[in-house]
């Protein structure tokens, strides 16, 4: 039987990446740290689901010994506020699961990464996101019209992993007036796995739709913002686009992406990768 | 909404299409001449053609037209021959007709014209009121004319006989001429309409078609029906003045335009004279230019003076046709047209195109705003991509949307919000991109094309508001006062408001200076295209009627024919209303927005199929398999907890005296011990001053059922005590919105906690309420184990989207539905969709679907010797409006649709189609109230009724697709499994007036079939229903049965009907068949098996009394029987329409035992077709268990509780 659409929001929603946590060795600990593993949900946020992580390695250190704790995987400090799943494919795409992530509890790299001294913080990232969405989408209208129980229960269903709690509300911001054949502007950021971090991601307007009425595909969208990450005939393949960890054909309508395979932050992002050579 | 079209004639006379679910205008290659009108009902077309002769085009359907003829064989008895021809001088014909006045040989029955076939030779009906002859056909009587009987007795002298012969019409989907009268019309035709469907239902498919010969002379063309589609003859109808065209709208109104410019009203025209009796002049709506063109609908009129300027007349209906006053409109037209629903198209005077009038409905009949419909021909489509561009960008100066800058561009300039917001403007787009791109575009210096346009201040304001001020405000103070027409029809106000356009040409941002405000005066585009004018007409006839037409443009700014050039358009046929989706104005490539196209077919869409999505399909599960399926061991992030949601609602209390009371409800969801979800909901009252509360599992909620009245937004939940009790926790919300969000909520968390997801299985048990909600419930494996089946009442039911009367079903997972409104439904293997948004409905399978029922109320009147019949009543008389108990008060006046979902559709009118008939006015006749009435006045009379009829619509969305185009009164799937999905599945069908068909084409993949045959009967059945070995039984409206004879895989429509008659002195009215098991249910509620049917006799030998106070029965594959009782008596209150299950129903014992009762009340159909999963096998008792444990004590235990419900009341 043909899947439906709907199965694609509950794969997304229900990503989950197996993950090693393992202490840094520099860390003080007065007995050996155990390796800690979890399944981290892909639409998550790191310094929102490693509680668990923080109380083992806390366990085996002393309280003087611990600062704000951060993740690094293979030397890149793991910015908190991309989604679990973006890190995971930005940096680690094609490494071998599970996901070997390193914990620290000092020397807080103050450069790369932002302080999260709270869930409030996320809590706040994660609402701007959306409201940053909807004014592309809607221009603003359908996250103003909400209340702010509504905007605690988008947080709430994130918080909780609660699919029906989130979608319940998450579906009035995907609405759009069948007219117009989709959102105003689709919101999206492209990531892109370099080295030197100087441009974080790529994010301008683009409509889901030419003005001929045509829907524009996840391919017209690179053609337009990263070039480099299309294939040419007879060109190798230099580049993955990578999304929730598929690799959606360039022809995919790019309104139907920005529906179906939106972070919970409502942002579609896409991850440009190089092509593993082996 | 069915598949429908829209006829349009271009100025070249050929005739095109366009479906209501195209998005090109198709020709009609079978048209040999050119036409110059065409006018469209929804079976059929007329034109007329350039040699002036009438055409007719009647659309092809699964059902053919056949006419019955019959004639008389008449024979009286003498001593020497027996019965003989010889009759006596004074007797009739030999040969005549059911009067005996008629001589009607057979020899003298003629085809009436060349588009009719005879189907077969002539033979004698067998049958007499529905009960086989003897031999031969013969009823005898004593002497003509007389009560014939089918006995012979010792007086009968006279006999005779029916014979009959069919004719079918054969000229289908091409134009037939229709063959010209014996006294030849003076003159040629110059214009037709048709319309009048809606005045009577009887005959079906009667139309009245009004015809203008070239004199200005009207005529009527009497006896146009279904069976009789050319009609008889034409009538001339009297006239005060030469006419120039006439327009008939669907129901009674009919307007036509005089040579001097005034118009004439018929009136007059009632079900008993669909001609009209006289003419009443109304003036053309502006006092020094002639009206040239009138079109009518339902409630409307709509009117083009010679200046082409556009008239709205208000306050035109039933009572009174001619309406009070006229609005100018904006937009300049040569004609208009009304189709179906008071929906409007025009061709504009301008550039020929045919536009369609937005958002026309039955609160604001005047509709918004014009839209060109922009398709391209199907000739155009093959043509170069050069000049489909073209096409395009000049389809874009009328699509009605601002385009939007460059694809990156700012923000700011966001233009889209003001089509969107406004109440729909046309806007043209003069994009300089558009004119780089298309080559037949007008160079840069030649003037615009001038195009009537709207436009509202809300949306100047808008554009305003983004400009700088100094380049735009001297535009805007240029343009004349605009008055909206929106204002102008909600005042009501002065007749004639002035009617002004303004063109708007927004520069894009950093466009040219040159596309800046224009403003066009609607005179000078006039005079401009009085210069250019031309007449251009295939037939020299035609330049007499040219008054009321048009003159052509000659000089297109479209180049030439690149661009349809429209003379006529015909929306009589074309069933859309303001909720229809058209994909009629933008010509580009639409198919690829997946959102907003909907198949027609069942087949999956294109887009389902895309290679894009099957990749994502198949990437996910591959995503889950690499990074989830090996490390299900790991421990999850996050902990699932507890939710909770609350609000304030209205408990109808459990204790007496009832009443809505204030309470606090609560619903917590949580993760259950094995990961599934659960939930309690609580409700918070007050008892005398102490808090309280009640709540329920989740898991043990059964249902939850909506129940919409105009006062209060209510619903019902029913746990299997609550099933017990007949007394269910009702709740009220205070909004409609906060009834369909905890609804949705409630349901899905049920659904949760039960595991139960997605589209019904195969083997779904589904089920409808009396208000048309559609319930499905999953069998547990055993709900057919004997003796100890899982109890019905804890049988989970959830709701589907949609609104059916009857739903049937087989185990291969076909389902079809029946509307109130009879139309055809095919399940699509959906779910959700009506009050089931989000999440708890699918996407991809959900279409609109509407339903259509009458409200009835009864006006009374008692005779008394003053004044005769009076709406004076005795002290102790029901109201004078009442319902049909005559206890509730119900005037015209203060009757309300069922529910707020319900719309008026049409106004009161008389119903004469009540049983028991009625008298010309509608009125049946008693002695008192109440008793039995009938449709003719006695001396015994006292009392008289009639009832009034009031039709209401309902739009909702489902798992639905109509199958068109027959109505349907009952329908029956072959109940088991087919052993592939390509293997045929027989369905039988009834139509709505009683023709028997058989489906074609029905496989699990192809549900909805593809044709339907007709099977022939000599009188209309009403039920019928088809057997797991292909036994087809079915019921006629007599309340006879009959067994179709050899019906097979090889000969699916069978080869005979035998009579099997009722149980005495019944009437039957429906019928089940399962696996070998036959049940039917009477008029009177008595539930019959048919005993004795063997597969060497299946006919069966004789009825056997099961139960009474059944109102339907359904017997699954299994030979499950499942009724719907009338009558359950519960602990707390009694309820009507239950659904009941038959227990102890065996192979050796296949009536049963006794009743399980389930949930109600408030239904009224079940179908248990589906499910043949056969229950598991149970190890009955070992000796060594029997001896302690009779089975009859157990058995004892269900019957004392069964026995007093479904008989006892």
């Amino acid at each position: 039987i043909m899947a439906d659409d709907k199965d694609v929001l509950r794969d997304v929603w229900f990503g989950r990446i197996p993950t090693c946590f393992t202490l840094n060795q520099d860390e003080v600990t007065e007995r050996e740290a155990e390796a800690y593993y979890l399944l981290l949900p892909r639409v998550s946020y790191l310094t929102l689901v490693t509680d668990k992580v923080k109380k083992h390695f806390l366990k085996v250190m002393r309280a003087e010994d611990v600062e704000e704790m951060w993740f690094e995987y293979e030397g890149t400090p793991l910015k908190w506020h991309y989604p679990i799943g973006v890190l995971f494919d930005l940096h680690a795409s094609n490494s071998v699961l599970p996901w070997s992530i390193t914990v620290h509890f000092k020397n807080f790299p103050d450069r790369d990464l932002l302080h999260c001294p709270s869930s409030s913080v996320i809590e706040a990232h994660f609402m701007s996101s959306i409201k940053e969405a909807d004014a592309l989408k809607h221009k603003s209208q359908v996250v103003n019209d909400m209340q702010k129980k509504d905007h605690k229960q988008l947080w709430m269903g994130l918080q909780n992993d609660k699919f029906d709690q989130f979608w319940a509300m998450n579906r009035k911001l995907m609405e759009y007036p069948t007219e117009e054949g989709g959102f105003r502007y689709i919101p999206f950021r492209i990531y892109q796995a370099m080295t030197g971090n100087d441009r974080p991601f790529i994010q301008k307007l683009f409509r889901p739709v030419s003005p001929e009425g045509n829907a524009y595909t996840l391919g017209d969208l690179l053609k337009e913002m990263y070039p480099a990450a299309i294939t040419n005939d007879g060109e190798q393949k230099r580049y993955q686009v990578v999304i929730h960890g598929i690799e959606p054909l360039l022809e995919t309508p790019l309104q139907w992406l920005s529906e179906h395979l939106s972070h919970p932050d409502n942002f579609l992002h896409i991850c440009v990768v190089p092509t593993p050579s082996d | 909404m069915p598949v429908s079209l829209l006829w349009a004639v271009d100025v070249y006379g050929r005739v095109y299409g366009l479906s209501t679910v195209g998005q090109q205008w198709d020709q009609c290659r079978d048209a040999q001449m050119e036409f110059k009108r065409v006018t469209a009902a929804q079976e059929c077309c007329w034109g007329i053609a350039c040699d002036n002769n009438i055409y007719l085009n009647v659309h092809a359907s699964d059902l053919s037209i056949r006419y019955q003829e019959e004639t008389y064989e008449n024979q009286r008895w003498n001593p020497v021959d027996g019965f003989s021809e010889r009759l006596l001088p004074s007797d009739r014909w030999q040969w005549s007709d059911v009067t005996g006045l008629q001589h009607q040989p057979l020899d003298s029955f003629q085809l009436p014209s060349s588009s009719w076939e005879w189907e077969g030779d002539w033979y004698v009906d067998e049958n007499f009121e529905g009960e086989p002859t003897e031999k031969g056909g013969w009823t005898y009587a004593i002497d003509f004319p007389a009560t014939y009987t089918k006995d012979k007795k010792w007086n009968s002298c006279v006999r005779r006989r029916r014979w009959l012969r069919y004719r079918r019409y054969k000229a289908m989907d091409t134009w037939a001429k229709i063959p010209s009268q014996h006294t030849t019309l003076p003159d040629p035709f110059s214009d037709i309409s048709c319309g009048g469907w809606e005045i009577s239902e009887e005959p079906r498919g009667r139309l009245s078609l009004w015809a203008v010969s070239l004199q200005g002379k009207v005529w009527f063309r009497e006896g146009i029906y279904h069976q009789n589609p050319e009609g008889a003859s034409w009538e001339e109808v009297l006239l005060p003045g030469e006419v120039v065209q006439i327009s008939c709208g669907p129901a009674d109104l009919v307007w036509a335009v005089l040579w001097e410019g005034q118009l004439i009203v018929r009136e007059g025209i009632s079900r008993d004279c669909p001609k009209g009796a006289s003419w009443a002049i109304v003036e053309s709506p502006s006092s020094d230019v002639g009206a040239t063109h009138v079109a009518v609908g339902n409630n409307v009129v709509w009117v083009v003076t010679k200046d082409n300027k556009v008239w709205f007349r208000r306050g035109v209906n039933s009572h009174n046709p001619c309406g009070s006053g006229w609005i100018s409109m904006v937009g300049e037209m040569i004609m208009i047209n009304v189709g179906q629903n008071d929906q409007v198209w025009a061709i504009s005077s301008e550039d020929r195109a045919v536009y369609f009038r937005q958002g026309v409905t039955s609160s604001e009949l005047s509709g918004k705003t014009w839209k060109a419909i922009t398709v391209p021909r199907d000739r155009d489509r093959s043509q170069s991509s050069a000049s489909a561009n073209s096409l395009q960008s000049a389809g874009c100066f009328f699509c009605g949307e601002v385009r939007a800058p460059s694809v990156a561009s700012d923000a700011e300039s966001d233009l889209e919000k003001g089509s969107a917001d406004g109440p729909g403007c046309l806007v043209t787009s003069t994009s300089p991109d558009t004119f780089v791109d298309a080559p037949s575009d007008p160079p840069a210096d030649t003037p615009k094309p001038r195009i009537p346009k709207v436009t509202s201040d809300s949306f100047i304001s808008e554009l305003v508001s983004d400009r700088e001020s100094g380049k735009t405000s001297r535009d805007v103070g240029k343009a004349t006062p605009t008055v909206l027409e929106e204002d102008t029809i909600s005042h009501e106000g002065d007749a004639k408001a002035p009617c002004a356009g303004v063109a708007l040409s927004p520069s894009q941002s950093g466009g040219p200076l040159d596309t800046q405000w224009s403003n066009v005066d609607l005179e000078e585009a006039q005079s401009q295209q009085a210069q250019t004018g031309a007449v251009l007409d295939s037939a020299d006839t035609c330049s007499l009627s040219s008054v009321a037409t048009y003159t052509l443009a000659m000089e297109d700014p479209y180049g030439g024919d690149e661009h349809p050039l429209w003379a006529w358009v015909s929306g009589g046929g074309c069933s859309v209303d303001s909720h229809s989706q058209l994909s009629w104005f933008n010509s580009v490539n639409t198919a690829s927005l997946v959102q907003s196209v909907q198949s027609m077919s069942l087949s999956v869409s294109p887009a389902q199929t895309a290679a894009w999505r099957k990749q994502i399909f198949e990437q996910l599960s591959e995503r889950t398999r690499r990074e989830i399926d090996n490390f299900k061991h790991y421990e999850q992030a996050i902990e699932q907890s507890v939710w909770v949601k609350k609000g304030s609602m209205q408990w109808w209390r459990d204790w007496k005296p009832h009443k809505w009371i204030d309470v606090h409800f609560a619903l917590e969801q949580f993760s259950g011990p094995e990961g599934n979800k659960d939930g309690i909901l609580f409700i918070y009252y007050n008892y005398y001053e102490e808090k309280k509360y009640l709540h329920a599992f989740i898991n043990e909620v059964t249902i939850l059922v909506p129940v919409l009245n105009d006062s209060k937004h209510t619903f019902a939940i029913y746990t299997p005590e609550r099933t017990k009790q007949r007394w269910p926790i009702r709740l009220a919300a205070a909004t409609e919105l906060e009834m369909h969000d905890w609804l949705a909520l409630l349901s899905v968390s049920c659904c949760d906690s039960r595991g139960i997801q997605g589209p019904p299985s195969k083997q779904a048990i589904w089920s409808i309420t009396c208000k048309g909600d559609i319930f499905v419930s999953e069998p547990s494996p055993g709900l057919e184990a004997v003796p100890y089946p899982t109890p019905c009442d804890q049988m989970f039911w959830r709701q589907v989207g949609g609104h059916l009367r009857i739903v049937e079903c087989n185990s291969v997972g076909i389902v079809w539905g029946i509307g109130f409104d009879q139309t055809a439904w095919i399940y699509t293997g959906g779910y959700g969709g009506g009050l089931f948004q989000g999440l708890a409905s699918s996407t991809d399978n959900i279409y609109t679907q509407t339903d259509v029922k009458s409200v009835y109320i009864y006006e009374n009147q008692r005779w008394n010797p003053v004044t005769g019949y009076t709406n004076r009543g005795l002290p102790t008389d029901r109201y004078m409006w009442s319902d049909a108990s005559g206890l509730h008060e119900c005037t015209r006046a203060n009757t309300k649709p069922p529910s707020p979902q319900w719309t008026w559709v049409s106004e009161w009118a008389i119903d004469y189609s009540v049983s028991g008939g009625t008298d010309r006015e509608g009125w049946q006749y008693a002695a008192d109230f109440p008793a039995s009435y009938h449709g003719y006045k006695t001396m015994k009379d006292f009392v008289r009724r009639r009832r009034w009829a009031r039709k209401c619509k309902l739009t909702t969305t489902g798992p639905w697709q109509e199958v068109p185009p027959i109505a349907l009164s009952d329908v029956t799937i072959l109940p088991c499994a087919a052993q592939s999905t390509v293997d045929m599945v027989p369905v039988w069908a009834i139509s709505n007036k009683g023709d028997v068909l058989c489906r074609l084409g029905v496989t699990a993949l192809t549900p909805a079939g593809s044709s339907w045959l007709h099977v022939g009967t000599d009188q209309p059945f009403k039920s019928i229903s088809i057997g797991a070995a292909s036994q087809v039984w079915a019921i006629a409206r007599d309340g006879s049965a009959f067994y179709r004879g050899s019906v097979s895989p090889q000969n699916p429509a069978g080869d005979c009907w035998y009579h099997i008659p009722s149980p005495a002195k019944q009437k039957l009215k429906q019928v089940s068949v399962g696996r070998t098991s036959v049940f039917t249910v009477d008029e009177n509620g008595n539930l019959w098996y048919r005993q004795g049917v063997t597969p060497s006799y299946p006919q069966g030998s004789s009825w056997e009394h099961v139960s009474n106070n059944v109102r339907k029965v359904s017997v699954g594959p299994l030979d499950q029987v499942w009724i719907i009782a009338d009558k359950v008596q519960g602990s707390h209150s009694l309820s009507c329409g239950t659904v009941c299950h038959r227990l102890a129903v065996q192979p050796m014992q296949p009536k049963g035992q006794s009743w399980d009762y389930g949930i109600g009340g408030g239904w009224d159909h079940i179908t248990v077709r589906g499910n043949s999963v056969e229950p598991p096998h149970i190890r009955l008792p070992s000796l060594a268990d029997m001896s302690t444990l009779s089975p009859r004590s157990l058995l004892e235990v269900r019957n004392t509780e069964v026995d007093s419900g479904t008989s006892g009341c």
